[in-house]
Formats: structure tokens, C-alpha cells, sequence
């Protein structure tokens, strides 16, 4: 099947994706067909219910900020973008008695390699993300919102418009939310495709209509955010989980997933696997069972490799990741991190030199150019793995690779030069035999991929 | 204060300071290129990486704040290793043409790569070219792949300058400084981007190719054109000018300096310098020697004084002229029994009586923290490049400027209240203010005016703001109605608390006035010695065409005279003159600037006199001798000066005594004067030297005409 027509069987069902009954207890997937976005559908699976329960509207008294935050510190919920953080001390953090402009914004600004998640969120189930920021914006104090969306999916931006348009009307979004008084406007901006505009600060940045470059931090945005006001920046997948903790409270969120790991995760797996797609499931799952629910490796081949979560995430051997359970202690634990839950798949026929070259364009490409070891050394190790690849390598690239990636890690403004040198690190640290090969044979070890 | 410990020494410093004010406190050199002390943090070079105990990371000292307690070393394994890597990132993609390079010898990336690059480069891959860029006559981007991407120029611009007009465009490797679409840097500040480059990104284009940087010799000087009396350092090799640039002085213009100050040298070696005295023979010019030609303006001026009498003899003076010089011109033409001296050319409204000299009211560095300041009549960021840099500042703190003015120009800040009026109306328009003033403060009104909502506006303003400020530009000083303006500006001052001040043309404009070139009693004043009352001028430094209210008509007038003497150091005033004797510009003699603020700014002479040129204090001694005069037997410079500012000057501050200055409107009013539009110099058209400057006169700002400028 070529790349147009799989795009199109995407477009019209989503089959390959999300709609599937392989996911494990799904909360934000839950009872999505494709074609039951809109607001009535929403309404008809829950929607809605609790922030109905938040202003006071089902029958008990409204929650205060408080109780808001903290049944989501309850929850345990964790930042889904890639780093982590637990959501409900991030909005601790924001100063809610600041009298002046406060602001909620939405990263949905999915660029990383192998992530497909916000999209389909947004594309299949937008009210679930707008509930979850109207929330927010009630336990925050805030009264305005922005969800910016990766440039490249244009659609999903226009559906999330849409779905704006309906939240408006049905009086959820506006200056007296369901008539209790509270305000909250909710608007959506694009992007024009630039990976650094997911970095949090560059993302502000570009939301100001500046250029996307990140800003050194401190101060963080809780105190200097969009347009110098406190600014509270989470996830697509974050907001959208925080209906569910709402209406079933934070320990049940908890007890779907592991102590520190609350709730389920939507993994897009990607790669070598029969059936690609996202799948939502427990935090916690095995790694083995999400590969099983993906189809298994292709063919039938042997597993080699896995990224866990995006491109940045220090690859994994097969042997290592087949031991781990999919949440992010355990997979910090092998040594990698859980990132954005992007799960790449390499099987025995991948290059891990060819890889590694992708992966190094990739970051030369999207660095910003702000800070020098970035800017200078992303493009050096593109250039030494191509050579590498080309047969052009020397026996001392490796450590040169090694050395230059060293240089660059935590020496930069934001996290994309980690990004960029922890995938030569891993690769190297796991796949040396295979870089070597190329050196001396000047061609790969593992056979092309038919 | 806090206290820090930076490689095992104690170092107190105030809170919200970073680790790098901190190191430069107590003299520990951290390697930085981003990190400029007058411009935001950017951290983005990474440089200056150090080792902070607690934290895992090595962290940028420029943008990490100090906390009590923290323990920083700048010199452990982690630090250095962290500074030697980045600095082996600055210079794989850098170009290796040191030799052919303007920046060589005065390079932060060669020094520093000194102290941390390695002796071979590990990078074998092609490096990085970037495409040259053309953004006009000052600035040269011909070299764009040097750039080290440290945004010190984009940041200058955006917050010293007010526009943005570079900016780094494109992402990762790719990224370029440049301007817009092609467009050219037009700011009138746009030479200290030049400056604040580490490396030879951006580099002088009048200067380029022509000196290395350690074949000259540096010497101070004082800028001789607008009045803050910038601070120079001149770049001498084998006695010619080769370039200026900037003189740290906090007290007057930090660390900035204007595109006037910096490319006029070009003038200096100009064609057009007069090196021998001339005098005009049956319509013809001669070159003279200074015996015959010093002995001809003397006999001529014993001649008609003998004829005519002493009253038909008179000098107009520029402002740009030290204070030696016009001390010694004013004695000259007052020994001579004549009170006809005036630099006043551009008036056109001449008071009499004037309590102290017109000044600027308040120290030049209280002018960055202001909050709320009303300019009149001046286009404050041609006029004075360096005082509307600081008024930018004080905005930028939240001070509010506003503006009465005949046309909009752009500021390069923001301003919050204008009054746009016809030159003609602007008495009215104070009026207006005042009694705007008036009604906010309940006291009677000075005449009765309309209060309008923007005349309210800036009255709130002003009586808002706990620092304030009234300052009058050159259109005001030049205007018509001058005497009314400064009533009025003085009442609205002393109602809101506001300081008033002139921001005063010229580098000597306060000097000027402190020398007594003002006409005494029964003197003519500038107006009708320009109008043709003299039979014997003598013009010091000035070219009555370009640099008087009249104009071409001041060219005929002079041309009926008698005898005209022009002392310049250049070809000019040909038309009317009739000797013509080559007087030193500022960096041929010693002298003195009074500067607006009222400091006495005292310079040597830094190259020698181009061919027969002499300091105009010594021409105007000799020629005083020669005529028989008593008291001018100054063999020194320092000697005049200490005559001059004798009761005028505190030696020990530098300063001029306070009683000294005033903006009282004590002055008699003239006779009703007749209505001219004020005249007000185009930037690059103050004074001879700029308007000889070959590169400023390439700029946008040059093509603009006085007419563009003022009514917009």
C-alpha cells in the first residue's frame, strides 16, 4: 500500500489508528468512531458532567480552586507532553492572587517523531480537551486560553474551531460559563510547523507572534508566560484526562494506572508493528502487551530495538524494553524516558546508522539557532553519522560523535539539544558493533528492508 | 546584599544581581559574548558556562541570579571543560581569515579563543558560508560568516536604538543576521552595532581595510557636534584620523556614541580643507602666508575703524568654536571697542538680559529616569541622538514623554501624548497646557487658554510624575516667540514641580554664552549682523549660508561689507569673504566644550595641523598683537582657559557654577519679530564637519530636508 492511499483509509476512518477495540479501560478514546465529535455526542458519553460538577450545577455544592487542585495532585496525573511533571503542583504554582492577567495555554504543538496523539484527540474527541481546560481555568483563576496547534495539521485546527463554536454557543465557553458567573474565553492558534514551538517558552514566544525560540528559564511561565503574565502550559492529553479525575476522583485515577503513574497513557506506536497506531492503556501495561496489542513485530521478525517515547528518548534494546512496564519510573529506570509515548518499533532489518542519520537531520533541521552547541553541534553530528553512513566514516568517529553529543547535553537554553545528543548517545551506547561495521565494511550489517 | 562566594572569595552584591555582575565586581573574568552590560540577557552564547554548587548542570553566569550563600566557581573541570567545548562549537563553522580580518586585534572570539580554543580543529566538514548583505554606508556586512549569532546588534537595536532593524532570521545553522528584505540600518545610533560586534561581523565601512588595529594610537577627545559633549576616542596613525569611537562616561553618554560623532572624522580629510590663508585680489584668491595675511585683516579693521568706527566691526561665532576661541574673539572684538558678538545665527527672536546661560536644567544621566517629560519643538532623536537614547530608557522604566511639535516623527519610542501644531501655534498650544495645569492645580491660569483633552493629558502627566522635566528643543530655542515659549514652559515648571531645560543645539551652545558671545549694550545681535549692519565681519567656524536663519540672503548681506574674515578650517564662505584663514578643527588644537548639562569637557589636539593650519586661539592671539591689543599674551591654551573660566567654573567638579546657568525668563522680549518658521538643522547638517562627512552624507537621514524633518 503506498503512502497516498494510507493516508486517505486514515482519512476516512482512522482505522489504522485509533478506533479499535485494542485499547485497555480508555478514557479519552472511549465509544470514538470517527464521526461523534460534536458537542451532542460529547454530551451523550458524560460530557461536560464535570465541569457541571466543578461550578456546583449536579447537585452538590461548586468545588473550590482548592478542591480542584487538589484532586488532580490526588490523581497523579503527569505531564503527557513529554517531561513528566505532576500537574497538579504545576498548578499550585500559579499565583492565582496576581491581579492581573493570567493566562491557560495548550501545547498541542505535536511535533515530536512518532507522536500522534493530540491529533486525534483533538480531531475525534475536541470537547474532552475543552472541558479539561475550562477546569483549569476555573481552579486557576484564569479567564483566558489559547490552544496552539502544530502547523502541519491544518484539519484538526479547523475541527477544534468548530468545536470551539459549539462550546460558545452552548454557553460552556464565554463571560458566564453555564450561568455561574465564571469566565473563560478559549481560542486556538496554529503554528506554521516548527518543532521548537512545542518547547513550552518557544511555543509563548511564537504565540506572541515573535519567532519560536525558546526563552531561558528562570523565570518560568507560572511567573513571566505569555506576554510577561503567569501562564500555565500543559499538554492536549493532560487536559483531556482531567474530566475523568473529576467525575471518578483522584484515586480511582490512580488505581487505573501505579502509584506516581496515575491513569492510562495513549501510546502511538509506530514502526515495525503489523497494527500502527494509538492505543490507550494503563499506565503500567507491559511493554510486551502493548506490542501484542499493535499486532506484534511485522512478519513475524525479531524485535531489535524500541524508541519509547519520541524520537529524543534514548533508544532501547530490545532486550532491556521487553522487561519494562509502560509508565514513567519504570521506563526512567532502563534508561530512557517515557517522553510523549511515542513508541517507535525497529526490527532486525533496520539500519541503526540509517536511524541514527534520520534522527540527527531531524534535529539539525529543527534546531532554532538561539544558543551556540545547539545551533553549531547538530548540525556537526548530522554530518559525521551521514559520513558514517555514506562509508566516508573514520575509526575515531564514534568517539568524536560521542564526545560532540557529550558537549552539547545540558549545556543549551532548552531541551532540544538533549534531545539531539541523547539519541547518538544511546545508539552508540547500545549499537556500537553496527557503526563499527560500517567503518570498516563501509556498508551495513543488517541487510536493506524489503 | 548578598553574599556569594566566586572561586573561593566573598563577593556582596546587590540582590536580583546575576553571578556575572558579581565576577566583574570582584574582578573574576568570566569569557561571554552575549552578555553586554547595557543590553537584556540573552544567555544565548553560552560562554560564560560556570559551576554552581547544588546545581547539576553548568549554568550561564550572565542570566543566573545570585542567591545568599551560593558558592560559584568559575574555574573547576566542569566549567572549564563546558566554556572550551562551547567555544570549540563557536568556531568550527568560524571563518579562519584572522589576518585579513578589520576585527583582528580587538576580537573577543580571538582573545577568548586564546584562553580556551584548541590548537586543532576536530570539524573536517565544509564550513558555513553566509551571503553578504548591503545596509548602507556606515555599517559593512560583507563578512556575515564570522557572525557568532550573539544578537548583541538585534538587541541594541530594539532597546538602545528603538527600531528593530536588524534580526536573526531563517533557524538553526541557517540563521543570518540581517535587515528586512534588503532593507538599509538607518538609525541614527547605528555605529555602536559595529562596536558591540565581538568579531568582525559587522565592521566600520568608511573605516574598513584602511589601519590595523594596533598601528594606532588612541587618544581622548570631546565630540564637537550636538551639545552632550560625547566622550571620544580618536584613532590616530602617521598624524591622520583614522577613526573614532566611543569613551565610556556614565555621567554623558555610557558607553554610546552618535553616527555624527563617530564617521565625521571623514571631514577632516577632506578635499575641501583650506591649508594655507588666502585673500581675495581683484576677484582673484591667493595664497597668502599668515605674516601678510594677518597683517591685511589688521590693517583692514584699523581702517574701518578709523572710517567707520568701532561699531561697524563684529564677529558671529558658531557654537561649535571652543571655549578658547570664543572666549579670545569675544575680547578681540570688545578691545577693539565694538560689542557686536553673537552665535546666536540660527535665532530668530533675540532677547536681551539673559540671567545666566540657557541650559538643559538637570544633570544629562537624570534625563534615563525620568518620569514624565514634555519636549517642545524639538525633533529630539535627529537633534540629539544621545539625550532621546536616555529619554527611551526613562520610557522604558514606564516614564511617559510627550510631545508639542509641528509634525509626527518617529521617535523610535513610544510617546503618549502629542499636541501636532503648526510652529506658529505652539505658544498656544502651551497656553493650553498651562491652563490645563492651572485647572488640575486651582491657581489662575497665566493667560487664558483652551483646555483640551490632550493639553489635560500631559498636565496630568507632568504633575504625576515625581521627576519631570520641560525641555525645549532647537525649534523652540530658534523660534519667533523663544521668550514666550520659555514663560510659559517656566510656569507649567514651577506649577507641576517640573524641571525646565533647553536641550541646547551645539557642543558649545552653554560655553557660548558663558564667553559673553551675546551682544552687550548697544551690540548688534546675529539677526542684523546678518543683515548687512557690519562693514567687518569676522565668522568663526560658521558658514552663514548653511549654518544662519538667513541663509543665502546672509551671503549678500556679508558681501557688502568692507572686509570679511572667515576663520575655518575649511574652502568655504568664498562668496563673501575676503580673507580666509585655515583655523583647526577639534582634533588639531586643544580647547574646551561646555556641554548642555553645564560640564567643562577640556580635549588636547590629537594630530597635527594639516599643512598651514593653526589653532584658531593662536590666530585670533597673533592677530591681536598685531593690532596692539592688551592682554593677549597667552602662550598656552590652558592659560586662556583658565581666564575664561575664571568665576565661571568649578576646576575641581568640572562643572560650571550653578548661579551661573539659568532658565529664568528674565530676558527682555525683543521687538515684535515677524513671523519665520524656526530654523532647525537637518542631522547631518549641524555643523562643517558633518556636512562634509563623505559616508554620513550617504545615509537616509542626510537625504532628509530641513522642511521633512520639522513640519513632517
Amino acid at each position: 500500500m503506498n503512502a497516498a492511499s494510507l493516508l486517505a483509509q486514515f482519512q476516512a476512518t482512522g482505522a489504522q489508528t485509533s478506533f479499535h477495540n485494542r485499547h485497555i479501560n480508555p478514557q479519552i478514546m472511549a465509544g470514538l468512531d470517527g464521526s461523534n465529535w460534536r458537542l451532542k455526542d460529547y454530551e451523550t458519553r458524560g460530557g461536560y458532567q464535570a465541569l457541571r460538577q466543578v461550578l456546583g450545577q449536579a447537585g452538590a455544592p461548586a468545588m473550590t480552586q482548592d478542591q480542584v487542585i487538589a484532586v488532580v495532585k490526588e490523581s497523579s496525573l503527569r505531564g503527557r507532553g513529554g517531561a513528566g511533571f505532576p500537574t497538579g503542583l504545576k498548578w499550585s504554582f500559579m499565583p492565582r492572587q496576581f491581579p492581573g492577567d493570567k493566562y491557560l495555554v495548550c501545547n498541542s504543538d505535536e511535533g515530536e517523531p512518532g507522536t500522534c496523539k493530540d491529533r486525534d484527540i483533538m480531531e475525534f474527541n475536541p470537547h474532552i480537551v475543552i472541558e479539561g481546560m475550562i477546569i483549569a481555568a476555573y481552579a486557576m483563576g484564569i479567564a483566558v486560553g489559547y490552544n496552539y496547534i502544530h502547523g502541519e495539521i491544518f484539519h484538526t485546527y479547523q475541527r477544534f474551531e468548530e468545536a470551539l463554536e459549539e462550546a460558545r454557543a452552548a454557553g460552556y465557553l464565554g463571560d458566564n460559563i453555564l450561568g455561574s458567573g465564571f469566565k473563560f474565553q478559549l481560542h486556538a492558534a496554529h503554528g506554521f510547523g516548527a518543532y521548537i514551538c512545542g518547547e513550552e517558552t518557544g511555543l509563548l514566544e511564537s504565540l506572541e507572534g515573535k519567532k519560536g525560540q525558546p526563552r531561558y528559564k528562570p523565570p518560568f511561565p507560572a511567573s513571566f508566560g505569555l506576554y510577561g503574565k503567569p501562564t500555565t502550559i500543559n499538554n492536549t492529553e493532560t487536559f483531556a484526562a482531567v474530566p475523568w479525575i473529576i467525575r471518578n476522583g483522584g484515586a480511582a485515577y490512580v488505581a487505573c494506572g501505579k502509584p506516581n503513574n496515575g491513569g492510562t497513557k495513549i501510546y502511538s506506536v509506530s514502526g515495525d508493528v503489523e497494527l500502527p497506531g494509538n492505543y490507550e492503556v494503563p499506565m503500567g501495561t507491559t511493554f510486551a502487551k502493548l506490542l501484542e496489542l499493535a499486532g506484534g513485530v511485522r512478519k513475524g521478525r525479531q524485535l531489535k530495538a524500541v524508541i519509547p517515547g519520541g524520537s529524543s528518548s534514548p533508544v532501547l534494546p530490545a532486550n532491556i524494553i521487553m522487561d519494562c512496564t509502560m509508565d514513567y519510573d519504570s521506563i526512567a529506570k532502563a534508561g530512557s524516558m517515557l517522553g510523549s509515548g511515542a513508541v517507535i518499533v525497529m526490527d532486525d532489518s533496520r539500519c541503526m546508522v540509517k536511524s541514527l542519520q534520520r534522527l540527527s537531520y531531524f534535529y539539525m533541521h529543527e534546531s532554532c539557532g538561539q544558543c551556540t552547541p545547539c545551533r553549531e553541534g547538530t548540525g556537526w553530528l548530522s554530518r559525521v553519522v551521514d559520513r558514517i553512513e555514506t562509508g566516508q566514516g573514520r575509526p575515531s568517529d564514534m568517539e568524536l560523535l560521542n564526545s560532540v553529543a557529550e558537549n552539547i547535553q545540558g549545556r543549551t537554553i532548552c531541551a532540544l539539544g538533549d534531545a539531539a545528543a541523547m539519541p547518538v548517545r544511546a545508539m552508540l551506547k547500545h549499537f556500537m558493533p553496527e557503526f563499527e561495521y560500517h567503518v570498516v565494511h563501509k556498508t551495513c550489517m543488517v541487510p536493506a528492508y524489503v | 546584599m548578598i553574599e556569594i562566594e566566586l572561586d573561593g572569595k566573598k563577593v556582596g552584591v546587590a540582590e536580583g544581581s546575576t553571578v556575572m555582575h558579581a565576577a566583574e565586581k570582584s574582578g573574576t573574568h568570566i569569557p561571554h559574548f552575549c552578555y553586554h552590560k547595557k543590553l537584556s540577557i540573552a544567555a544565548s552564547c553560552r560562554m560564560c558556562l560556570v559551576d554552581i554548587e547544588k546545581m547539576p548542570k553548568p549554568m550561564p553566569a550572565c542570566a543566573t541570579s545570585v542567591t545568599q550563600g551560593m558558592i560559584v566557581r568559575t574555574k573547576t573541570d566542569k566549567a572549564i571543560k563546558a566554556q572550551q567545548s562551547v567555544m570549540e562549537f563557536l568556531l568550527i563553522n568560524h571563518p579562519l581569515d584572522c589576518p585579513i580580518c578589520d576585527q583582528g586585534g580587538e576580537c573577543q572570539l580571538q582573545d577568548i579563543a586564546v584562553g580556551y580554543g584548541g590548537t586543532a580543529s576536530r570539524y573536517e566538514e565544509e564550513k558555513r558560508v553566509v551571503k553578504v548583505k548591503d545596509v548602507g554606508p556606515l555599517i559593512s556586512m560583507q563578512e556575515m560568516s564570522r557572525c557568532i549569532h550573539c544578537t548583541r546588534c538585534v538587541r541594541f537595536g530594539q532597546e538602545i536604538a528603538g527600531v528593530m532593524e536588524l534580526g536573526m532570521s531563517n533557524r538553526g545553522e541557517h540563521s543570518e543576521i540581517e535587515t528586512f528584505v534588503g532593507q538599509s540600518v538607518d538609525s541614527e545610533l547605528s555605529g555602536n552595532m559595529i562596536d558591540i560586534c565581538p568579531v568582525g561581523a559587522l565592521t566600520s565601512k568608511p573605516f574598513r581595510y584602511s589601519a590595523r588595529t594596533w598601528e594606532l594610537s588612541r587618544r581622548k577627545s570631546v565630540s564637537p557636534h550636538d551639545s552632550t559633549g560625547a566622550n571620544l576616542i580618536v584613532q590616530v596613525k602617521n598624524n591622520r584620523v583614522m577613526r573614532v569611537v566611543p569613551f565610556e562616561n556614565e555621567a554623558v553618554n555610557e558607553c554610546w556614541i552618535a553616527d555624527r560623532d563617530r564617521f565625521s572624522y571623514e571631514a577632516l580629510n577632506s578635499t575641501e580643507r583650506l591649508t594655507t590663508p588666502m585673500i581675495k585680489q581683484g576677484g582673484k584668491w591667493n595664497e597668502v602666508d599668515w605674516k601678510t595675511a594677518l597683517e591685511y585683516v589688521a590693517h583692514g579693521l584699523r581702517n574701518i575703524k578709523s572710517e567707520h568706527g568701532a561699531a561697524s566691526i563684529g564677529a558671529l561665532v558658531s557654537p561649535h568654536s571652543t571655549l578658547e576661541e570664543l572666549y579670545l574673539t569675544g575680547a578681540l572684538v570688545r578691545s577693539l571697542g565694538s560689542e557686536n558678538i553673537d552665535y546666536r545665527l540660527r535665532n530668530a527672536e533675540f532677547d536681551t538680559g539673559r540671567s545666566g546661560a540657557r541650559w538643559l536644567g538637570l544633570p544629562i544621566a537624570a534625563l534615563s529616569n525620568l518620569q514624565s517629560v514634555l519636549v517642545v519643538g524639538s525633533n529630539l532623536r535627529k537633534d540629539h541622538p544621545l539625550f532621546a537614547q536616555r529619554i527611551r530608557q526613562a520610557v522604558r522604566h514606564g516614564g511617559e514623554v510627550s510631545v508639542v511639535a509641528s509634525g509626527r516623527v518617529d521617535w523610535a519610542m513610544p510617546v503618549a501624548h502629542d499636541q501636532v501644531v503648526p510652529a506658529a501655534q505652539w505658544v498656544q498650544a502651551l497656553v493650553d497646557i498651562a491652563a490645563a495645569v492651572a485647572q488640575e492645580k486651582s491657581v489662575a491660569a497665566p493667560q487664558s487658554g483652551n483646555v483640551t483633552p490632550v493639553a489635560l493629558d500631559i498636565a496630568r502627566s507632568l504633575i504625576a510624575g515625581e521627576r519631570a522635566a520641560v525641555l525645549l528643543g532647537n525649534g523652540a530655542a530658534h523660534h519667533a516667540q523663544a521668550l514666550s515659549l520659555l514663560k510659559l514652559a517656566n510656569w507649567i515648571g514651577e506649577q507641576t514641580g517640573a524641571t525646565v531645560g533647553y536641550l541646547t543645539e551645539a557642543a558649545n551652545t552653554v560655553g557660548a554664552q558663558l564667553m559673553g558671545a551675546l551682544p552687550g549694550a548697544g551690540g548688534l545681535h546675529a539677526g542684523q549682523m546678518l543683515g548687512g549692519a557690519l562693514k567687518a565681519a569676522l565668522l568663526l567656524n560658521t558658514e552663514p549660508e548653511f549654518d544662519s536663519a538667513a541663509g543665502a540672503a546672509a551671503v549678500k548681506a556679508l558681501a557688502g561689507c568692507e572686509m570679511v574674515v572667515s576663520l575655518s578650517p575649511f574652502k568655504t564662505n568664498m562668496e563673501c569673504a575676503d580673507v580666509l584663514l585655515p583655523v583647526a578643527p577639534f582634533t588639531e588644537t586643544s580647547g574646551s566644550f561646555v556641554n548642555a548639562e553645564g560640564r567643562v569637557q577640556s580635549f588636547h589636539a590629537v594630530v597635527k595641523p594639516l599643512g598651514e593650519t593653526r589653532p584658531a586661539w593662536k590666530v585670533l592671539r597673533a592677530l591681536a598683537d598685531i593690532l596692539g591689543l592688551p592682554g593677549f599674551g597667552f602662550d598656552v591654551s590652558t592659560d586662556v582657559l583658565a581666564q575664561a573660566l575664571y568665576g565661571v567654573a568649578d576646576s575641581e567638579s568640572g562643572m560650571v557654577i550653578p548661579a551661573r546657568l539659568s532658565n529664568a525668563s528674565a530676558g527682555v522680549q525683543a521687538a515684535s519679530v515677524p513671523w519665520v518658521e524656526p530654523c532647525v538643522a537637518p542631522i547631518y547638517q549641524l555643523d562643517g564637519l558633518v556636512r562634509r562627512a563623505s559616508s554620513l552624507q550617504l545615509t537616509a537621514d542626510a537625504h532628509m530636508t530641513v522642511s521633512s524633518e520639522v513640519v513632517a
